[in-house]
């Protein structure tokens, strides 16, 4: 029997001829550009889980936490200039959060555009940490962006004394809405690890069958010690254990 | 080439059976009104090469002529279906070079009803080295089919059956496999051998996805146009050849031609006629029959096969029947209680008030006798007022004393997903309340009649798979359809169709030639026809009637009263149907309605002619069984004097008398003996 | 029983449709869900009126053909297709909501039947193996490890009907195309094409307008075959593996 290659040989040829670039390919596809969420997210959240001890600095006194924030602008000295990791660091996380939130931007509007009729018999479906993704990364983002003012740029803090984060987070912890703000926040972090850590595990492939309990365990772990972590100082502002 | 069957297939045949026809005189004249039949030239495969069966094949490849394969994609060749037979015809002939133009009535071409297979696929490859071999496999289906296929192509399909197997795993079938790697086998009914290769219960299924996923290879690559949702409704023939297709969209309802050099049906089998069957709810037997009135002889439409392990009917809205595997028979025991309309249920009838009867009647074979002896007895039981279950229609099998002798943990091991479907369905746990199963219509046997190229009396015109009847006789053993669509697709007819078309100048046929047009309107005014009626009947309250009348006259048993009863009844219910049948809605749009009460139009007809092959059949073989020709013991009994012949129909008209065509069987290698079981 | 059924009616693809109204009498709750629905389109058919349309063939879950959303589930509460779905799972004088599957890659040809030719058309990118009729070799020359068939037989029970994507609340196509990519990948036949077929019906995938995976699940839970949640999340590595190395 004689088969004749040749004719699909050809077609088969003429698909996998163009050669786009790695990463236009990950970017274009919502698999790889899923993957560029993940990345980011896990990058933010090693972040997150560094910023939580820092904060911790805040029980052993002022001296502690103070001395730690100066540290941190001498990291890698005399290699690096003054600030200068911090500022690397700054900008490494500023691209995390723009690709982060342009691609869930781009991705959102793709799938919503993939289910443009919803169903006449509405039902509550998924998770409440799934659900709460979308608005949670806005309401992450409105805080970066309030966090930044209060105690970086010390703009809207009461304190606002360069050099001086315990006495700045003593101050803006002192009014009520800045607590509420804080708070709302932190729970969002919660949720939004909580389903980000699965699910990027998941994006990147890291998941199977045997892992998948191990892996939502570890995310709703890693959820409770960052969210526990970060209210913890607030509440001890609060309730006056920091003052 | 003298005595071909296109010869047979001319004019003076098809116009008026009174043409070189005489009375047959073995049937008596019919006293009702239903059309009898003649009888004319007898037929013969002419394809089959002489000599030794098992160098047949490759004499005929080697005979074939080749089309050059820069050639090939100038001819086109319309695949109809696209099941284990068409999906892996279109993908092979697609692959060599030919352009292939595919239809389903499906959404998809991975819908096709060969997906519902369950058991296995049977393939002479002798892993176990327990004795194999395509002789053997050859002998078993000759037997098995009791002495009614033509050697020829049995042969080449054992043959044959080795290669699909290693074509199936290239593809990535995930057959079942032992720790070491290696392929798994079980044994299937009525052989001594291990030679059904599975994928679970799924096996139809998995082959099928690797048909499909060939085929859409080469959709994509652009060799092969797929039509999906588009249902074939008739044959061209031009100048003698089948030379295209009319098809409906059912979506849009638009009726259009396809023209080609070559038209394959793989359309599967007719066994929807009986309305409840196991088949899917649109198989359907247009195609074939469509192509039946267009001079394409049909083979032993009697020859239909009974599934015994079917779960009953609940009632009348019961819209098919599902399929239960015949594994279960390995450990469950058959009975029904002594006494006639014993009402009690099953664990409060004591065991000396139950009649195991395939264990009395069959001391030996005990519950594993063959399908249609399972079949019949069940009937008999329930026929005497012992059946079981809503309507009497239905047998225990009972897997109490299985659970209590292996535990209900090695009972689940091997049978749990079964029991699991069954509880689906009837909602009763069948590890303490007896399962009931019933006969039902499972497979077809006959077919296109086809020579050993597959190709039909109209030249250019090939049946593969379910559609034709060549390879399983009167009966058809466990796991070899699967087996037989494969072949078909893959091996058989893709060299084959080489010849015919390497053979024969197919000039183009012009768009405006007058047979397209008149077939074209044919079709349409049969589908207006059927709209304008607009009575009180629903084209399924028709189908059910029929049904029920083919079940309970040219079922499981069959006599020359009941078959001249249904042959009476069913011209005056064709007739009703003309005046009562109502389909709301227009053919210009997906009327699902429309699409049924059409198919119906050709089951009418289809039954009839089944009806007059098993009268005009009198004996009993495989799965047609003639009450009057039985054994002392109540066994089928053949009449090989009179009945090894293959009957081949040919069609004059709408209730007029067919014409019987016998292709007389000889048996040079397996010989012809009567099966006992007792 | 007695039901009132509230089912998306609509003529064609181009034609606004609504939710609409129907009681029907005398049903069985040994009907499957599919049979019920005959009776309704017998009733509808002797009225006079268009019968609801909806795919269906085997009718005993293998074939895929039919699927539609049931009060917000697709395939119902059960999880089984529909047709293996039987009326004892409601209560007489329920309503049902019966409606298409929702995504704007399955477009509504009418009533409850869609579009998902888009399948085909992925599985037509890469969902195959090439090996052309005749080219096999003995189906003994690689052995493939017991785990790994069974892993591909697992992901090949896929039966294409679209539950996932309903499913979905981003009309994703994930699932169904991390079963043929799981099924042909992790098997030794499927090596040679592994790369270039995970990175081509991706493409498919998205070409076809279904959404991106927000990993909700909702696939894997409405699957009837059980395709698991994790395919999804080796189909990703198979493609951020393939990517990476400048595959196809």
């Amino acid at each position: 029997m004689t088969t004749v290659p040749t004719v699909d040989a050809m077609t088969t040829a003429s698909r996998t001829a163009r050669h786009p670039s790695t990463l236009a390919t990950l970017w274009r596809s919502t698999v790889g550009k899923k993957a560029v969420m993940a990345v980011s997210g896990l990058a933010m959240l090693l972040y997150l889980v560094a910023h939580m001890l820092g904060n911790l600095k805040v029980f052993f006194g002022p001296d502690d936490i103070n001395g730690y924030a100066a540290w941190l602008r001498t990291i890698g000295q005399p290699f690096l200039g003054h600030e200068w990791f911090l500022w690397i660091a700054r900008v490494g996380l500023l691209a995390a959060v723009v690709l982060h939130g342009v691609a869930a931007f781009q991705l959102s509007r793709r799938d919503l555009a993939a289910r443009p009729s919803k169903y006449a018999h509405q039902r509550r479906r998924a998770s409440y940490a799934t659900r709460t993704m979308r608005w949670g990364g806005v309401i992450l983002a409105l805080f970066i962006v309030w966090h930044i003012l209060d105690l970086t740029t010390l703009t809207v803090n009461p304190a606002a004394e360069h050099g001086r984060p315990y006495q700045n987070i003593v101050a803006s912890f002192g009014n009520w809405y800045s607590c509420v703000i804080y708070i709302v926040a932190m729970l969002a972090v919660g949720l939004h690890v909580r389903h980000g850590f699965w699910s990027a595990a998941q994006t990147l492939g890291a998941n199977n069958a045997r892992r998948d309990r191990l892996l939502k365990l570890t995310a709703n772990g890693l959820a409770l010690l960052l969210t526990a972590g970060f209210l913890s100082v607030p509440v001890a502002v609060m309730t006056g254990v920091v003052k | 080439m003298n005595a071909s069957p296109e010869q047979n297939a001319s004019p003076e045949h098809s116009a008026s059976p009174e043409h070189k026809a005489h009375p047959d005189p073995g049937v008596h004249p019919a006293p009702g009104g239903y059309p009898d039949y003649s009888v004319g030239e007898p037929i013969a495969d002419t394809r089959s090469p002489q000599g030794p069966i098992e160098q047949r094949w490759d004499q005929r490849r080697f005979e074939a002529k080749l089309v050059n394969p820069a050639n090939r994609r100038k001819h086109t060749v319309i695949v109809v279906g696209t099941g284990l037979a068409g999906g892996a015809a279109g993908a092979t002939l697609a692959e060599q070079g030919y352009h292939v133009v595919q239809f389903c009535f499906q959404d998809s071409p991975r819908r096709a009803h060969s997906i519902a297979a369950q058991g296995g696929i049977n393939a002479a490859k002798n892993y176990r080295n327990d004795g194999d071999s395509v002789r053997r496999l050859f002998y078993d289906t000759v037997k098995g089919g009791d002495f009614r296929a033509r050697e020829s192509n049995v042969h080449r399909l054992a043959q044959v059956s080795v290669e699909i197997i290693d074509q199936c795993v290239a593809q990535g079938v995930p057959f079942a496999r032992e720790y070491g790697g290696l392929l798994d086998t079980r044994s299937f009914g009525g052989v001594q051998v291990s030679r059904t290769f599975y994928a679970r219960g799924q096996t139809g299924q998995q082959l099928l996805l690797g048909a499909y996923q060939a085929l859409s290879r080469q959709i994509a690559a652009g060799n092969v146009e797929m039509h999906a949702r588009t249902e074939m409704l008739d044959l061209l023939v031009i100048d003698g050849r089948a030379r295209g297709i009319v098809a409906r969209d059912l979506v849009t309802g638009e009726v259009s031609s396809y023209t080609a050099d070559a038209v394959v049906l793989a359309s599967g089998g007719y066994g929807n006629v009986f309305y409840l069957s196991t088949n899917a709810k649109n198989s359907n037997a247009t195609a074939i029959w469509r192509a039946h009135r267009r001079g394409a002889y049909f083979a032993n439409p009697c020859f239909t096969q009974i599934h015994p392990t079917c779960i009953p009917r609940s009632g009348d809205h019961q819209s098919k029947l599902t399929l239960m595997s015949e594994s279960l028979r390995n450990d469950g025991r058959i009975w029904v209680p002594k006494a006639k309309g014993d009402t009690r249920p099953p664990d409060e009838i004591p065991e000396q008030e139950r009649d195991y009867y395939l264990e009395r009647i069959y001391p030996s074979f005990g519950n594993l006798v063959p399908r249609d002896i399972a079949s019949r007895a069940a009937k008999n039981v329930c026929d005497e007022g012992r059946g079981v279950g809503p309507g009497g229609q239905g047998v225990y099998l009972d897997f109490a004393d299985a659970v209590r002798r292996l535990g209900r943990d090695a009972v689940e091991a091997k049978y749990g997903n079964l029991f699991e479907m069954y509880e689906r369905i009837t909602a009763e746990d069948p590890y303490r309340v007896p399962m009931r199963i019933y006969p039902a219509i499972h497979y077809t046997m006959g077919g296109l009649w086809v020579d050993y190229d597959l190709q039909t009396t109209v030249p250019g015109l090939f049946a593969i798979g379910e559609a034709n009847f060549s390879d399983h006789g009167a009966n058809r053993l466990g796991a070899s359809a699967l087996m037989q669509g494969l072949a078909d697709g893959y091996f058989v007819l893709p060299p084959v169709l080489n010849d015919y078309l390497a053979r024969e100048p197919l000039p183009a046929v012009p768009a405006d030639h007058e047979e397209i047009a008149s077939v074209e309107a044919e079709v349409a005014d049969r589908l207006n026809l059927i709209l304008a009626v607009d009575g009180d009947r629903t084209p399924d309250s028709f189908h059910r009637e029929l049904g029920e009348l083919l079940w309970d006259e040219c079922g499981m048993a069959r006599d020359e009263a009941g078959l001249r009863r249904a042959l009476e009844r069913i011209p005056a219910l064709r007739e009703e149907f003309w005046r009562r049948i109502k389909v709301p809605g227009t053919g210009q749009e997906l009327n699902q309605a429309l699409e049924k009460a059409n198919r119906l139009v050709d089951y009418f007809e289809l039954a009839e002619l089944m009806c007059l092959d098993a009268l005009h059949r009198a004996e009993s073989c495989g799965g047609h069984f003639r009450t009057e020709s039985q054994t002392p013991e109540g066994e089928a009994a053949r009449r090989d004097e009179e009945f090894s012949y293959a009957a081949a129909w040919e069609f004059t008209g709408t209730g007029r008398a067919p014409v019987l065509h016998r292709e007389h069987l000889d048996f040079e290698y397996v010989h012809p003996t009567q099966r006992s079981y007792a | 029983m007695n039901l009132t059924l509230r089912i998306w009616r609509q003529a064609g693809p181009d034609t606004p449709g609504s939710m609409t109204t129907y009681q029907v009498g005398g049903i069985s709750p040994d009907m499957s869900f599919l049979e019920m629905l005959d009776t309704l389109n017998e009733e509808l058919i002797l009225r006079g009126d268009a019968p609801v349309a909806f795919d269906h063939d085997c009718r005993e879950g293998i074939c895929g053909a039919c699927g539609m959303v049931i009060n917000g589930r697709a395939h119902g509460p059960e999880r089984t297709t529909t047709c293996q779905l039987h009326m004892r799972h409601f209560e007489d004088g329920d309503t049902i909501d019966v409606e298409p599957w929702r995504a704007a890659a399955f477009p509504v040809v009418k009533d409850l039947v869609v579009d998902r030719s888009a399948f085909d058309r992925i599985i037509g990118a890469g969902g195959y193996i090439t090996a052309p009729t005749g080219s096999a070799p003995d189906a003994h020359a690689t052995p493939v490890p017991k785990e790994a068939a069974d892993t591909a037989f697992e992901h090949a029970e896929c039966i294409g009907c679209g539950a996932c994507v309903a499913a979905c609340p981003n009309g994703s196509a994930m699932l169904f195309t991390s079963a043929k990519v799981v099924h042909l990948n992790v098997l030794p036949q499927g090596g040679p094409e592994r790369a270039s077929r995970v990175m081509n019906m991706v493409e498919a995938m998205d070409a076809e307008g279904f959404g991106g995976c927000t990993n909700t699940g909702e696939c894997a839970t409405a699957c009837p075959k059980g395709i698991p949640l994790p395919s999804i999340a080796a189909m990703n590595r198979e493609y951020l593996r393939s990517s990476l190395r400048g595959g196809r």
